[in-house]
């Protein structure tokens, strides 16, 4: 794959119903990397997300690629719920983008990217046949079919249990390595693990902290220091309301 | 149980029917025993076997090309605001005129056939087909949509390969309805000419006072509303497996 690009956020800004979500919001995400983006409820995360997925025009401000070329066509995007659809297989799902562009489905591609999120043997199942894990699974694989060099994610994994999402977390940063990746999340640990960056978005209008490095290389072990210490640090910072002063964590 | 709940509903009800007529003493032309409307069926069988085949297809071609009308009405208006906002108020208007009152300007230029009761059985089943689709239509959920943008789907592919298929739960309850009502158009359209059919053999029956045999249409015309309803609601089970149970 080529080098995935960065993202560059310029003056952006927002209103919804009337209030200010942001004003004037500038953020670089450096190409390949992996950055996560936290902040209390209803602060702006996926107003950001949606804009720079194309879903929603900026009302000020723009998104661009670092690598100066058009960023349409080179996102993909994955929900907090799977969004898997009832009436097409496993298979089907992954390779829904295809369809909807008139493409020929490869089978072969997504099979191989079925194996290796696990589900092999169920590409001819219905998504309502699978747990909430395979069918995360399954999103992640249609998602890592678009193949797109900057992948979104708005909390993908919120809805499993503890031990699942801990396997979907490694999955994930594994099969994402080298794309320029930016996950919304509310959980410090699963920031902590996978990025290598952590933004903190707080306040009316929102602003973002200065970005606060992880030390190491994600997936990071749930218990490795690094992680442990800069997970307490967001954590009394998130409760604070505060934003996080510049720094390097640990 | 699910085989023998609705074998116990007909017995209760042909039970209380007997009841009724027996312990009123109503006399046969008011209401005729269910032993003497069952006679009449075996009497009757070659009449009342020609008059369902009519009245059968009628209904099957009815549903068909309502079905595809209203589907195809709903979708017009889905994929276009404009074209929505001069339709929907026709179609509105349409249904505000009694079918009843329809119905003998379609003999009338369809003539006594086959034609004039499908056209009655189209009119009463569009509107419940268009309404359901189109509402199926309307209420896709938008995250689904939200994800096709993001995979750059065309407008069309999008209607195609998710709002449609999204749509079908619901459209299928608006033919369950539809195939529960399209035998009633039938019907209409044979009181108000006709030479054979359920409703001709009737209207007859009627005129020469022979309730026993009105009555056996009336439950042959039953039974085939139920078979009706029941393989459109079976074959719909089989191919909407994602509706909602």
């Amino acid at each position: 794959m080529p080098p995935c690009p960065g993202l560059r956020i310029n003056g952006l800004g927002l209103t919804y119903a009337a209030q200010t979500v942001f004003r004037d919001l500038n953020l670089h995400l450096p190409g390949g990397s992996f950055t996560a983006l936290l902040g209390p409820s209803g602060v702006g995360k996926t107003s950001l997300l949606r804009v720079l997925a194309g879903l929603d025009p900026p009302e000020a401000g723009s998104v661009a690629a670092d690598d100066g070329r058009p960023l349409h066509h080179r996102v993909a995007y994955m929900g907090q719920q799977d969004l898997l659809l009832p009436w097409l297989c496993v298979l089907g799902n992954v390779t829904l983008g295809a369809r909807l562009r008139g493409d020929a489905p490869d089978i072969a591609r997504a099979s191989a990217l079925l194996a290796q999120v696990g589900l092999a043997d169920r590409a001819a199942d219905l998504p309502q046949t699978l747990s909430g894990g395979m069918r995360q699974r399954a999103a992640l694989a249609r998602t890592l079919y678009e193949d797109r060099p900057v992948v979104l994610m708005d909390e993908p994994f919120s809805a499993l249990d503890t031990l699942t999402r801990a396997q979907m977390q490694a999955l994930a940063a594994c099969l994402l390595r080298g794309r320029t990746v930016l996950l919304v999340t509310h959980d410090p640990a699963e920031a902590c693990r996978l990025a290598h960056v952590l933004l903190v978005l707080a306040g009316s209008p929102a602003t973002l902290a200065p970005p606060i490095p992880v030390p190491g290389l994600p997936p990071r072990a749930v218990d490795d220091p690094a992680v442990l210490a800069t997970e307490g640090r967001l954590l009394r910072t998130l409760l604070a309301g505060v934003p996080v002063a510049g720094g390097n964590a640990a | 149980m699910s085989v023998l709940r609705p074998l116990i509903t007909c017995a209760g009800l042909i039970g209380l029917w007997w009841l009724v007529q027996a312990g009123l003493q109503l006399p046969p032309y008011i209401l005729p025993s269910p032993a003497s409307v069952a006679v009449a069926v075996w009497e009757n069988r070659a009449l009342l076997a020609g008059a369902t085949l009519t009245t059968l297809t009628e209904t099957l071609l009815g549903l068909l090309i309502g079905t595809v009308l209203g589907a195809a009405a709903a979708l017009v208006m889905a994929f276009s605001a404009a074209l929505r906002r001069w339709l929907l108020p026709v179609l509105l208007l349409s249904q505000a005129v009694p079918v009843f009152a329809l119905a003998p300007l379609l003999v009338l230029w369809l003539g006594f056939g086959i034609a004039s009761k499908v056209a009655v059985a189209v009119l009463v089943i569009f509107f419940p087909v268009m309404s359901a689709t189109f509402d199926g239509l309307r209420q896709v959920p938008a995250d689904w949509l939200d994800l096709a943008h993001t995979m750059n789907a065309t407008r069309w592919r999008i209607l195609l390969r998710i709002r449609l298929p999204a749509a079908l739960p619901s459209a299928a309850s608006g033919l369950r309805v539809a195939a529960a009502l399209a035998p009633i158009g039938a019907v209409i359209g044979e009181w108000v000419g006709a030479s054979s059919g359920l409703g001709y053999v009737m209207l007859n029956a009627n005129a020469r006072v022979r309730t026993d045999l009105m009555f056996a249409a009336l439950l042959v015309l039953s039974v085939m509303t139920v078979g009706v309803w029941w393989a459109v609601d079976t074959t719909l089970r089989r191919w909407v497996v994602w509706a909602p149970k």
